[in-house]
C-alpha cells in the first residue's frame, strides 16, 4: 500500500467513528451521527478540522472521540466542538480535552462563535490523571468558557448526557437546546444518587431535558428533535455579530404580521385583568421574527430576540396571561441572563411593562427573591446597549424599577395611554392607607367610601400627571408604537457610553 | 393523567370547567385571584376533566392540585 492511500484508508477509518453496533443504537434512539450533525448545522460542512488523528495509534478512539474544527453558519465562521458518541460514548481522554481546549483558543483568537454539540459520559476515567487535574485538564476548558463568555457568542447543543464536570459546559453557554427525552445533565447520575444519598429516581425526572427547561432553567430550549435544535442554533446565531466589538447585521424588514385588531382593543382597561402579551409583541416586531428564549421557564416574563426594520432587538416582557405577570425568583433571574446576553453583543433592550410588582409572601422571601430581584435590577442598570421601556399598562413597586423605570439610564421611557406607574394599585392602596378607617366605617358606608378614595388615588397617578412631571417621556398612541420604536431605535443607534469605572462590580449573586 | 396544577398562592376565584368537559392545551380551567390580579390557570395538555379539587373561595399554595384531567 503506497503512502497516499494509506493516508487516505486512515482518514475514511477514522471518519466512520466507532462500531457499527454504537451507529446503530444511537439511530434507535434518534440520535445522528457527529458528522451528519455537523453537515447540518454548517453552510457547508467543516472548513477545516483540527486532529483528526489524535489518538490514531490506540484501537478504537478515533479522533479520540471529538471533532473539532471550523465551518460558516449563515455565512459567519465558527468554531465547533463536537462528541461523538459512538467512541467510548463520547468520554473525554487527555486529547479529547486538549482538542477542546484548542478549538477555544482558536475562538479566542478570531473572535468567533464557539458552539458545543455535546453528547458524552464524561471523564474517561481510565485516562483521568492526564485529563483531570492538570493546567491542560479538563478544567481548563470551563477557564476558557468563562473568559470567552461575553467576548463571543457561545452555544450548547444538547444531544446526549453532559454528566458531571462535562455539565459545566452547558452552565457556561449563552443558550442550552435541549433535544426532549435524549439530552440530560446532571451532576450525579440516578444510581449514585441511590448509592450516596439513598433517592431513587428516574433520569428524566433529575436531568432529563424538559425537566431543566421547565423547573431548573438550565436548559433555554427543549427541542423535538436534533434537526429542530440544530436548525434553532442556526437561527439564533443570526441574531448575533461574531464577538463584542460588532453590532449584528440587520435583515431585509418585514411589516409586521397582519391583525384586525388595533393595540388599544387587546389591552383590557382593568388592569386586574389578563390579556397574552404576545399579541402587543407580534404587533411592533417584524414577521416571524421571534425568537423565544426559555419559553417554558417562569412563563410569566417573556424573553426573545426579535427584528424590527429588520435590526435586532432584545425583548423582555411581563406576560399578564401568567401568574398575572408577577415577578418570581426565577424570573428575575431569566431576565439578568438575557439583558446580559443582549448588552454583551449590542443588541438593544426593550422593556415592555405590565406588572403588578415582585411576589410576597413566606416562599419567595425564603427563596431569597430579594437578591434575585436584585440581580435583575443589576443586570438592567449595568446595560448600555439602546435601552427603552414601554409602560404598557400598570408598573407598580419594585417591578417599575426591575423592568428598566426612568431611574435607570433608560434612553426614554414611553407610556401607551393605559399605563398605570404607582408604588402599588389602587385597591392594595387604599387598604394600606384606610384600613382601620374602613374597619370603623358602618358596613353600609363602606363600598362608597372605598370607591371615593380609589377614585382619588387614580386621579393623583394619572397618566398625564406623571407625564407633565417628566417622569416619562412621551404618551403615545398604541398602533404608532413600532413606528416610533424604530425611529428611536435608530436614533440611539449612535451610543457608546462605559456603565462606570472599576473591575468589576460585587454582583448580588 | 394532568394534574393542574396553582400556578402561585391565592384564591380560588373562579373555577370556568365541569367535571366531564373537554379542555384543550393552554384553555383556562380556574381563576385564582392574588396579588390582585386574574390568575388564570391553564391546562398545559389537552383532556377531559376527570375531577375538580378545589372550591370557588378556598386558598391554595404554589403546586396545590386544582383539576385532574384524563
Amino acid at each position: 500500500m503506497g503512502m497516499t492511500e494509506e493516508l487516505q484508508n486512515r482518514m475514511e477509518k477514522i471518519k466512520q467513528g466507532g462500531k457499527e453496533k454504537y451507529h446503530q443504537k444511537n439511530e434507535e434512539k434518534g440520535k445522528l451521527f457527529v458528522r451528519k450533525r455537523l453537515e447540518l448545522l454548517l453552510d457547508n460542512g467543516l472548513e477545516t478540522e483540527d486532529a483528526l488523528f489524535a489518538n490514531c495509534l490506540s484501537e478504537g478512539l478515533p479522533a479520540d472521540g471529538v471533532v473539532t474544527g471550523i465551518g460558516k453558519i449563515n455565512g459567519q465562521d465558527v468554531c465547533v466542538m463536537a462528541n461523538d458518541s459512538t467512541v467510548k460514548a463520547g468520554s473525554w481522554g487527555k486529547r479529547t480535552v486538549e482538542k477542546i481546549i484548542r478549538i477555544q483558543e482558536t475562538a479566542e483568537k478570531l473572535e468567533i462563535p464557539m458552539l458545543y454539540l455535546v453528547d458524552s459520559a464524561g471523564a474517561r476515567i481510565t485516562d483521568q490523571i492526564e485529563m483531570f487535574p492538570g493546567r491542560r485538564g479538563a478544567g481548563r476548558i470551563f477557564h476558557n468558557q468563562i473568559k470567552l463568555s461575553g467576548r463571543v457568542p457561545q452555544i450548547c447543543l444538547l444531544f446526549g448526557p453532559s454528566a458531571a464536570g462535562g455539565a459545566y459546559i452547558p452552565a457556561f453557554c449563552d443558550i442550552v437546546i435541549m433535544v426532549d427525552k435524549n439530552a440530560s445533565m446532571y451532576l450525579g447520575s440516578p444510581r449514585m444518587a441511590e448509592k450516596v444519598i439513598g433517592e431513587k429516581v428516574t433520569l428524566e425526572e433529575m436531568g432529563g431535558a424538559k425537566m431543566h427547561c421547565t423547573v431548573s432553567g438550565c436548559g433555554d430550549v427543549l427541542a423535538k428533535t436534533e434537526q429542530d435544535a440544530i436548525s434553532f442554533a442556526r437561527q439564533y446565531l443570526s441574531y448575533f455579530p461574531a464577538n463584542f466589538h460588532k453590532k449584528p447585521e440587520p435583515k431585509q424588514a418585514v411589516e409586521p404580521a397582519f391583525s384586525e385588531k388595533k393595540i388599544a382593543d387587546i389591552i383590557p382597561p382593568n388592569q386586574n385583568a389578563p390579556f397574552n402579551m404576545m399579541d402587543l409583541i407580534h404587533r411592533i416586531i417584524d414577521k416571524d421574527s421571534f425568537c423565544e428564549i426559555k419559553k417554558k421557564f417562569a412563563r410569566e416574563l417573556i424573553t426573545g430576540l426579535a427584528r424590527m426594520d429588520g435590526k435586532s432587538v432584545g425583548i423582555i416582557a411581563n406576560q399578564p396571561r401568567m401568574k398575572g405577570g408577577v415577578l418570581f425568583p426565577d424570573s428575575a433571574d431569566k431576565a439578568a441572563k438575557f439583558i446580559q446576553l443582549c448588552d454583551a453583543f449590542n443588541i438593544p433592550l426593550l422593556f415592555l411593562m405590565d406588572v403588578p410588582g415582585f411576589m410576597i409572601g413566606t416562599k419567595v422571601e425564603q427563596q431569597g427573591i430579594i437578591r434575585h430581584g436584585a440581580k435583575m435590577l443589576a443586570a438592567m442598570s449595568e446595560a448600555t446597549v439602546p435601552k427603552i421601556s414601554v409602560v404598557v399598562r400598570k408598573a407598580y413597586g419594585a417591578g417599575l424599577y426591575a423592568m428598566a423605570g426612568p431611574a435607570f439610564d433608560v434612553d426614554c421611557c414611553i407610556a401607551l395611554p393605559s399605563a398605570q406607574i404607582a408604588v402599588m394599585g389602587p385597591e392594595a392602596a387604599v387598604n394600606a392607607v384606610y384600613a382601620n378607617k374602613i374597619a370603623e366605617l358602618p358596613e353600609a358606608e363602606r363600598e362608597a367610601f372605598v370607591q371615593e378614595k380609589q377614585q382619588a388615588y387614580k386621579d393623583d397617578i394619572d397618566i398625564y400627571r406623571l407625564a407633565s412631571e417628566m417622569v416619562v417621556d412621551d404618551v403615545i398612541q398604541p398602533d404608532n408604537l413600532r413606528e416610533a420604536l424604530i425611529k428611536r431605535y435608530s436614533v440611539y443607534d449612535a451610543k457608546q457610553v462605559e456603565f462606570t469605572k472599576r473591575k468589576h462590580g460585587v454582583y448580588p449573586v | 393523567m394532568e394534574e393542574v396544577k396553582a400556578a402561585m398562592a391565592g384564591n380560588v376565584w373562579k373555577i370556568v370547567v365541569n367535571v366531564g368537559d373537554e379542555v384543550e392545551e393552554d384553555q383556562d380551567v380556574a381563576i385564582l385571584e392574588s396579588m390582585k390580579m386574574e390568575i388564570p390557570i391553564p391546562a398545559e395538555e389537552g383532556g377531559t376533566v376527570k375531577e375538580i379539587k378545589v372550591s370557588e373561595g378556598d386558598f391554595v399554595n404554589e403546586g396545590d392540585v386544582i383539576a385532574i384531567l384524563e
